[in-house]
């Protein structure tokens, strides 16, 4: 008890100036660490994040072509215009939404029962935890060359398979059911992980009371342990919204972004990169963190999320 | 851990068995294929064949034999290294602070960290690339390690303040009542504890640097700093190579190793840095 | 070693809330004092503060006749023994005991006869290249003693160092650190929330309540003399009983009827302007089976019947359970401690009344008992302010 008390202080936000007089040696030593501590971490990302994304704001007010650097000027709103009157923003917009509202959804239904499997297994643990770590843990490029080939006619077995020999990925639609097909093979197992973390925090005796109680499993899991885990759940699903609302290596590879399956982040960088039009990937780079913004809102407004490490960070 | 109810017995056994070797299959499958692509001969590469009718080792023995591969291993494996051993270092420091110290602007260090994380990175290249270019850090080691450091550590964080809480905080008063000065307390009582922690999130960083595409792929145009996922993706329509499947197989297979082997060995520790931060948060 | 002063010394948070307010306690060189309450009185607050781990936020702290409000924990020359040990798990025994002393850089062969000493004082001696994990509770209770004594501080502090054992051995270690206190000379400030540990173990008792010091002295003078409600219910197992009454002509009536106020009684409330509702305290050891009790005693008790709810037979004596109609004792600090004893939402209406009577009493689960009590060891207390309107030092 006492114990929770003084850990408790420790929260207590900073002291008012009027008490800083009366701050101690080790409480001042103590501050003084904190600040020194932290001061690398903070210097790096403001150096790397804070100062670009300004930077980024105001690229994004100017015509900035690297093809024609003489002809740079402060055009105020109109990159902003330009995309969101384009047809290709709004094409790789909806391709992002429904890649991401798709395979997150699948994969929160699949990484529950990965999760589940994971939890309470009886046999061989450790083999299927290992195992599925190697899809999270592999670089995406790989798995995504993986699945290209897999689907190749010719050289793959899932176009044999699967397609009867037919080009699955020069195609709109099926191209982006693959790209699907290979984000959940990917992002699963990390959903689980964030699922099984819940997991461990319903009480087993929760679960031997609902039985007594009469609940059946299905039961049991739906009104036991879904509520339980709720904070989990959202939290999973924020992150990989948000995750999967970068989507980029997947498609580099397997689509290119060809036959209009561009997502943000591919139309982003196909104008940046490789159209060196500054100006106008800025606006797009800031449009997508806007949307980012958005959809980070609505999960901590609608699901009343708190923010994820908000409490974390505080302890 | 038997279920709710029910003793073990040997049909819950064999349904168990069954759905973990369906786990199995799914995580295994488009690893082993790709595995399978990079053993296959030339003649044998297009047959759609999950299994090589000829067992090849030429795809190897052909991207060691580049410089283009070569390098781009050397490039992955010590920009990697160098942003994981910062980002963890400067990770620690700042995880023990936020976890144990009181000190003003706390809260605003943790909120920036939470956006760096959910931050689209995307958004980063534009200004990164015309800050880059313009201090010379494009298409250089730095160049990279810079953006990985600081994608890195608010991960780097979130996992190491979990493992520090776990640490009693009761230690840490009893080393200032023994008479140590905060920074002995963390040097002597509080990293030594920590240190397992430090690993597991340095694998985590790793696995992070190790994967990026994006950074490398907007950040890169030369050998001089490019890394194997983007030098793979080079491959592609390359004149250098015939047909360049089963060169990306075997570059494929290569990068994946020190992927495997951590999975492998530190299994547990993975999963236990992976939930700490998030049973919280 | 060295006396410690607590002068006005005031706890309060950022946000507003007073953890400890004004509380003033000397503490002699060499004295044993306990710091006892329920939780949330301010006791560790104020052992914290003396320990450098929080700040005080005004009063003076002095050590030795030093103000050290401003001084790092290091700088104070206290060591301080914790709840959960909080034993370095990296570190064995030696190291755990060494640590202290090489902070302060002590050389070699000093360090090795220092921790050589406390071990063999705490029996460790074979324990050393252990590490803290592969001890029992006991002897890691020991090891965080050991560590505290090795440097020879001015004075220990002790927060709920036994709670963490189980019972038999938390009463073996009672005695053992009572011993080794004696033997060191160390002042040392003891925290608990076990008012057993601190009737056996202090040379005095400091009881706290809402922040604030309630009453300083020896266990036994807290016994016998409680300054208030709080006190009388805090100190003694089983508690002391509280029944309300009405003061009327010299006597008090109640439902244990009407009792006469004795000569002594009668004298101490003189001057103490009580109120005509009061709380009637009685010991369960003042109480005794009136068949047990010689005639020429009666008289100066009263006697009443009721029947016994539970007869609980402790082999030296027994201990008879009465639930009486008639209104409870009410008052904030009753009901405080009521919620300190996890008592606060047991039903039940009435007055329920703990007697210890003797061994040979033959009073039976649910029959009628015929039960005498001594007039004169009845204190009485104000329901409002909780004061006892019969307090003395004598």
């Amino acid at each position: 008890m006492s114990h929770a008390l003084t850990t408790e202080t420790k929260e207590k936000p900073g002291p008012s100036p009027k008490a800083k007089a009366a701050l101690s040696e080790g409480k001042k030593a103590e501050r003084r660490l904190g600040l020194l501590l932290c001061a690398p971490a903070i210097l790096v990302m403001a150096a790397v994040a804070g100062w670009p994304i300004i930077y980024s704001v105001w690229l994004s007010l100017q015509r900035f072509d690297l093809k024609f650097p003489d002809r740079v000027e402060f055009v105020g709103l109109d990159n902003y215009v330009t995309v969101l009157s384009n047809s290709y923003w709004w094409n790789a917009m909806w391709i992002t939404i429904v890649i991401t509202v798709v395979s997150v959804l699948i994969e929160l239904v699949l990484g529950m029962a990965l999760a589940l499997i994971m939890h309470r297994t009886l046999v061989g643990r450790g083999i299927v935890r290992t195992s599925s770590l190697i899809p999270y843990g592999i670089v995406t490029v790989v798995a995504a060359f993986s699945w290209r080939y897999a689907w190749t006619p010719g050289t793959g077995y899932l176009a044999e398979i699967v397609a009867g020999g037919e080009p699955v990925l020069t195609e709109k639609i099926p191209a982006v059911m693959v790209v699907i097909l290979a984000e959940i093979w990917k992002t699963t197992p990390f959903m689980a992980l964030l699922l099984m973390a819940g997991l461990a925090l319903v009480p087993d005796d929760l679960l031997k009371a609902a039985a007594m109680d009469g609940a059946n499993a299905w039961q049991r899991f739906i009104k036991v342990m879904v509520p339980v885990m709720k904070p989990a759940i959202l939290v999973a699903l924020l992150f990989r919204t948000l995750d999967a609302f970068r989507i980029f290596d997947n498609l580099f590879v397997l689509t290119g972004g060809s036959q209009g399956t561009s997502s943000v982040s591919m139309i982003t960088y196909n104008n940046l990169i490789k159209g060196l039009n500054l100006g106008i990937g800025s606006t797009m780079s800031v449009l997508i963190f806007i949307a980012v913004a958005i959809i980070a809102f609505i999960f901590i407004k609608l699901f009343g999320t708190a923010a994820p490490g908000s409490d974390n960070g505080r302890r | 851990m038997a279920g709710v109810g029910g003793a073990e017995t040997t049909g819950r056994k064999a349904r168990w068995t069954v759905l973990n070797i369906l786990v199995v299959v799914y995580a295994l499958f488009p690893v082993l294929w790709i595995v399978s692509l990079s053993f296959k001969s030339k003649a044998t590469l297009a047959d759609g064949n999950f299994i090589p009718r000829e067992w090849t080792l030429d795809n190897y023995a052909a991207i060691f034999s580049t410089t283009e591969f070569v390098r781009a291993l050397v490039n992955s494996i010590g920009i990697a290294l160098i942003a994981t051993a910062i980002a963890v270092v400067f990770g620690t420091m700042a995880a023990y602070a936020i976890a144990r110290l009181d000190f003003p602007g706390k809260r605003f260090l943790v909120g920036v960290s939470l956006l760096i994380a959910m931050f689209p990175q995307i958004s980063l290249i534009s200004p990164l690339f015309q800050i880059e270019r313009s201090l010379g850090l494009f298409d250089t080691w730095p160049g990279l390690i810079l953006p990985y450091i600081t994608f890195a550590l608010p991960l780097a964080i979130y996992t190491l303040s979990a493992f520090f809480r776990e640490i009693p905080w009761e230690l840490e008063k009893a080393a200032k009542m023994d008479g140590a000065t905060p920074g002995q307390a963390f040097r002597r009582v509080i990293a030594p504890l920590a240190a397992p922690g430090v690993f597991t999130t340095a694998i985590l960083v790793f696995i992070f640097c190790w994967n990026d595409f994006l950074f490398a792929i907007s950040l890169t145009s030369t050998e001089n700093s490019r890394t194997v996922p983007v030098a793979l993706s080079f491959f592609t329509g390359s004149s250098q190579f015939e047909d360049p499947t089963g060169s990306i197989a075997a570059a494929a297979v290569v990068i994946t190793i020190p992927i495997i082997l951590f999975v492998l060995f530190f299994q547990r520790r993975i999963v236990a840095g992976l939930t700490s931060g998030a049973v919280k948060g | 070693m060295a006396e410690i002063v607590l002068d006005k010394v005031t706890k309060q948070y950022p946000d507003g809330a007073v953890a400890v307010k004004d509380v003033d306690i000397e503490i002699a060189d060499g004295e044993f004092i306990i710091l006892v309450g329920p939780s949330g009185c301010g006791k560790s607050t104020t052992l914290n503060m003396i320990a450098g781990l929080e700040d005080i936020t005004s009063g003076e702290l002095r050590i030795g006749g030093e103000r050290v409000n401003e001084r790092a924990p290091k700088d104070r020359d206290i060591a301080m023994v914790f709840q959960s040990y909080a034993l370095y798990p990296h570190m064995t025994v030696k190291e755990n005991m060494a640590f202290p002393l090489r902070l302060a850089k002590v050389d070699n062969a000093t360090v090795e006869k220092k921790v050589r000493d406390a071990a063999e004082i705490l029996d460790l001696t074979q324990h050393l290249d252990r590490k803290p994990s592969n001890l029992s509770g006991g002897q890691r209770q020991r090891v965080a003693m050991g560590r505290a004594i090795v440097r020879s501080p001015k004075a220990f502090l002790m927060d709920e160092p036994l709670s963490n054992l189980d019972a038999k051995l938390r009463v073996q270690m009672r005695t053992s650190v009572s011993r080794l206190q004696k033997q060191l000379g160390t002042t040392t400030v003891y925290v608990t929330h076990d008012q057993t540990e601190a009737m056996t173990l202090g040379d005095r008792v400091v009881v706290m309540r809402g922040g604030a010091v309630q009453q300083v002295g020896a266990p036994q003078f807290l016994y016998d003399h409680p300054a208030n409600l709080f006190v009388a219910g805090f100190i003694g197992s089983p508690s002391m009983n509280f029944v309300p009454a009405g003061l009327e002509n010299g006597v008090l009536r109640s439902a244990l009827g009407d009792v006469p106020l004795t000569d002594r009684v009668r004298g101490l409330l003189a001057g103490a302007d009580a109120p005509r509702e009061v709380i009637m305290g009685l010991r369960p050891e003042h109480f005794e089976d009136a068949r047990l009790v010689e005639e020429h005693l009666r008289g100066g008790g009263v006697t009443f019947t009721s029947n016994v709810d539970v007869l609980e037979s402790m082999g030296s004596d027994k201990f008879a359970y009465f639930s009486l109609s008639g209104e409870q004792a009410t008052s904030q600090e009753l009901a405080e401690l009521a919620a300190d004893a996890g008592s606060a939402d047991v039903p039940g209406g009435g007055v329920s009344l703990v007697t210890r009577i003797s061994a040979a009493s033959t009073a039976t689960e649910g029959e009628q008992a015929e039960i005498w009590f001594d007039a004169d060891k009845v204190q009485l207390f104000d329901p409002d302010t909780g004061r006892n309107l019969t307090y003395s030092t004598e």
